[in-house]
């Protein structure tokens, strides 16, 4: 099993057309559920997420030359997923695309709680896409640090810093709607 | 921003961005990456267009320096 992976990854870093197709194959069926998960994290719009997730495949199937083995490919296919789930985000405009449908409050008056939802998602769509990449992952779906500093390249450092970053202008924006946190 | 505020800041975003979780796309995305694949050969990348002119405007300016350019090849 471990060889037929190692020569799957083998056919798609440095096969002649034919092996590479059906290696590119295999590796899209078995990671295309992960990667539109992923994405879908980061953009929270299933119709995007699978648009996204082909044309993060489409960058993976031109880039695979500089596909490093030892990294994994998981990895590797999250980090190009995560640059095209970015440039999607700097094509939207804010307040449109946040669709995943809202929970229930937990308490109080249902209607004020809904208000004060919609008016942080829009405050969230209007972040730099970066640190609304950033913020998601990390408090939203609690990735650790370590984790979502490898997919984007930085230092756990440099993602703790987006993350207050983005919750300081989240307060700033809120408070400015009037809501004090 | 002091610790209260920023975790009352994280519950707001909790309540209204839920996270999605564990989920998969509704259909099998294949016939849309061979679509995508058939759309659009494979292209050379703009650094490698670049990358050769540069090479021919040195061996240009310099035709002297083409065998040991050769050499090390």
């Amino acid at each position: 099993m471990q060889d037929e992976a190692s020569n799957v990854l083998e056919d798609f870093r440095h096969g002649k057309a034919e092996t590479f197709n059906d290696a590119f194959a295999t590796l899209f069926r078995l990671h295309q559920r992960s990667v539109y998960g992923w994405i879908l994290r980061i953009v929270r719009n299933p119709a995007a997420a699978e648009d996204l997730t082909v044309e993060a495949f489409w960058r993976i199937y031109r880039a695979h030359a500089r596909f490093e083995p030892s990294r994994g490919f998981e990895a590797w296919a999250r980090t190009i997923a995560t640059h095209a789930a970015i440039d999607w985000l700097r094509t939207q405009k804010a307040e449109t695309e946040l669709r995943v449908d809202l929970p229930a409050a937990p308490s109080g008056d249902p209607a004020i709680a809904a208000e004060i939802r919609r008016k942080t998602s829009a405050a969230f769509s209007r972040l730099p896409p970066k640190l609304r990449v950033t913020a998601v992952l990390a408090v939203v779906e609690e990735l650790p640090h370590k984790e979502i500093a490898a997919v984007l390249g930085i230092s756990v450092t440099a993602v703790k810093v987006r993350v207050f970053r983005a919750l300081r202008l989240l307060r700033t924006d809120l408070q400015q709607q009037g809501i004090a946190p | 921003m002091n610790a209260h505020e920023e975790e009352r800041i994280k519950q707001l975003l909790k309540d209204a961005l839920p996270s999605v979780g564990d989920v998969e796309p509704e259909r099998d995305l294949w016939p849309s990456m061979l679509r995508r694949l058939d759309a659009r050969p494979l292209a050379v990348p703009w650094f490698d267009w670049a990358l050769a002119g540069g090479l021919a405007v040195f061996a240009l300016a310099f035709p002297s320096a083409i065998p040991v350019f050769l050499y090390y090849l």
